[in-house]
């Protein structure tokens, strides 16, 4: 690997130096004047900056990013992994690793399935939910009557203040079956004193908890971004819709809401990816559980990114957790192609 | 008299909205406060039977700091501060770098590399983690101290990638100002440095700020790096760790005072960002 690398670079040095090399004999045998070293160098700093600036990046995307994920999809074709002790000596297997997802035969077949369908619900209604609710509240809080804006936002902004893995950490312990939620209902006699809600040990519970928990991380950033979206509305669209008296309701249904899709089409294939590779949430909330099936490798909430990092980091599966990589990359790139060749920001550009 | 009732509805639906809003407000806040009443509690473990504490100590941040036979906190402190510091540095400049050659130059590689970035963006970030990983302990760089020079290039190697954002916003500045440096024999390195990065502060601070915060709040990819290595731990690792099974009992109101502790500057950092990322994403968006 490493020698085919070396091998490509001294290759491209010896081609950029035999180019510049014929460059200046041109320039030569026309009289011109010949670029000294010194003239190159200064070139750097003006119409040639941006080989300057470009290189140390591409390197560190080259080595950091590209690399390994080259490395990576070479190994989803390889039997590199602890099934079968192949973690010293591994070979080529070809499309083998594909098959056993796929199949459903095995136990990881059925696994990849089930943890596919939970990840594209999770995506959708996290990416929504959030949406809806984050412009709803965008609305509501700049609405002219309402009174205290800065101090009703800066409510719900201090809790993105908090590092994202702190506020998760301590939502897990409060809705522990012995935590702070618990206790509080228990208190309030609204469950019997040794009963706990199974937020986290029940699967139907677990799945609307991350959900509900997950608005709650994420409405304060919607709706600092949407806010500035809604004041962009022309204002003039709704003057006319009052008198022409359509009421709150209705104007939000026929112009806030088109107007905000058209605009945050992007926006929202960029939460919905973002959300399909959302680690930080399940992880830290759920940790992937409650384990229904206790030969698969996943739990019922977990996503295929979660999936994937209980495959390689702690079952050692290494080919398997690359093939899933591989995949969950098809899903998104499929789906934020269909999405946004079919919204109406690419169909009719710049036309609202 | 209609006029009267109109009034009346409009009170009546200001009032709703606002006791809604309090609603609200209070869900969001409360598990704030508890992380905050939880760090002042004096009684240990992380299960309580009362709501509130019933008394009050600051003996959990005085443990935090001396307390370092379990996990060093002010050494992980230390650590995390360090490698914000040089991550900060590098992908700043790695970033705005490249939105100003993207933005402003035209050349070969320009389209491809945007292309590239895109589908980079797909992938999940951790796949090619456990390969970043055998690639660093090829150069070297995953024992003891060195640990901490490699998590620099891990947080901000990529920066380059996320280029959208400085970019939009160095387009909205106008093309006629460099012209007119460019007539005056200006360099681009220095209409670079003295015209486009001085005109756009916001984006300057935003992406100073995003990537200071990112080696406190991420801990996957220490995780992956550090290994078994205590003493490089960062203190995300450090916080989670307490809350292991083995140590949730004696450490979880420390977990909140460490918590707190950190969270502190990045609440501050990130109030006075609050304008700059309402400008910084509404600016691209706008319709």
């Amino acid at each position: 690997m490493a020698t085919i690398l070396l091998s490509v670079v001294m290759f491209w040095i010896w081609r950029g130096t035999v180019k510049s090399a014929y460059k200046a004999e041109l320039c030569d045998k026309r009289g011109w004047h010949v670029n000294t070293f010194a003239d190159d160098l200064h070139s750097l700093l003006d119409e040639n900056l941006y080989r300057l600036l470009m290189t140390p990046s591409m390197f560190f995307i080259g080595v950091l990013t590209i690399l390994p994920l080259i490395f990576m999809i070479c190994m989803a074709f390889t039997n590199y992994s602890k099934i079968g002790d192949h973690l010293v000596l591994f070979d080529w297997v070809g499309l083998d690793n594909f098959a056993t997802l796929f199949g459903g035969g095995s136990v990881l077949g059925g696994t990849f399935w089930s943890v596919l369908g939970w990840t594209l619900v999770w995506a959708f209604f996290a990416t929504f939910t959030n949406y809806f609710a984050g412009m709803v509240l965008a609305i509501v809080i700049n609405r002219k009557d309402t009174k205290a804006k800065g101090f009703w936002r800066f409510c719900f902004v201090i809790s993105c203040a908090v590092p994202m893995f702190v506020s998760l950490l301590i939502m897990r312990t409060m809705l522990q079956p012995e935590g702070a939620v618990n206790v509080l209902l228990r208190n309030l006699g609204l469950i019997a004193s040794d009963a706990s809600l199974p937020f986290f040990t029940n699967a139907t519970w677990a799945r609307i908890t991350v959900i509900v928990i997950n608005i709650w991380v994420g409405v304060p950033y919607t709706l600092l971004q949407l806010t500035g979206v809604l004041q962009n509305i022309p204002a003039d669209l709704y003057e006319a819709a009052d008198l022409d008296r359509a009421n709150k309701v209705q104007q939000f249904f026929k112009i806030t809401l088109p107007y905000m899709l058209y605009v945050t089409t992007p926006y929202l294939i960029a939460t919905f990816t973002g959300n399909v590779n959302n680690f930080n949430v399940i992880y830290l909330l759920s940790g992937g559980d409650p384990v229904t099936n206790l030969a698969s490798t996943a739990g019922s909430t977990d996503l295929l990114v979660t999936w994937l990092y209980k495959l390689t980091i702690d079952k050692q599966y290494y080919n398997i957790g690359a093939v899933v990589g591989i995949l969950t990359f098809i899903v998104l790139a499929v789906g934020s192609l269909l999405t946004y060749r079919n919204s109406k920001f690419y169909k009719e550009e710049g036309g609202f | 008299m209609k006029q009267k009732s109109a009034k009346r509805t409009k009170l009546v639906n200001n009032i709703i909205v606002h006791i809604v809003l309090a609603v609200l407000a209070a869900v969001w806040v409360f598990p704030v406060l508890w992380g905050i009443m939880t760090s002042f509690r004096a009684e240990k473990g992380s299960y309580v039977s009362s709501f509130f504490p019933k008394s009050y100590t600051l003996d959990n941040y005085v443990k935090r700091f001396t307390d370092t036979t379990l996990l060093n906190f002010p050494k992980m402190f230390m650590n995390t501060l360090v490698i914000a510091i040089f991550s900060c540095l590098l992908s700043t400049f790695l970033l705005l770098s490249v939105s100003y050659c993207l933005s402003r130059m035209r050349f070969k590689m320009r389209k491809p590399y945007m292309n590239m970035a895109m589908i980079l963006g797909l992938f999940p970030g951790f796949m090619s983690m456990v390969a970043v990983y055998f690639i660093l302990k090829a150069v070297g760089l995953t024992e003891g101290n060195l640990i901490r020079v490699a998590l620099v290039p891990c947080y901000s190697g990529g920066a380059a990638i996320g280029f959208q954002v400085a970019k939009g916003f160095f387009d909205t500045t106008p093309y006629a100002i460099d012209e007119a440096a460019m007539l005056d024999g200006c360099t681009r390195w220095q209409i670079f440095t003295k015209i486009t990065l001085p005109l756009s502060k916001p984006i300057v601070i935003y992406t100073i700020l995003t990537s200071f915060i990112g080696p406190w709040v991420d801990f996957i990819f220490a995780k992956v790096i550090c290994r078994a290595n205590a003493d490089q731990y960062t203190v995300a690792i450090g916080l989670w760790r307490m809350l292991e099974k083995e140590y949730i009992d004696n450490w979880y109101t420390c977990f909140a005072a460490g918590a707190v502790l950190i969270s502190i500057p990045i609440a501050l950092l990130f109030l006075k960002l609050q304008k700059y990322y309402v400008n910084g994403t509404g600016g691209a968006v706008k319709g």
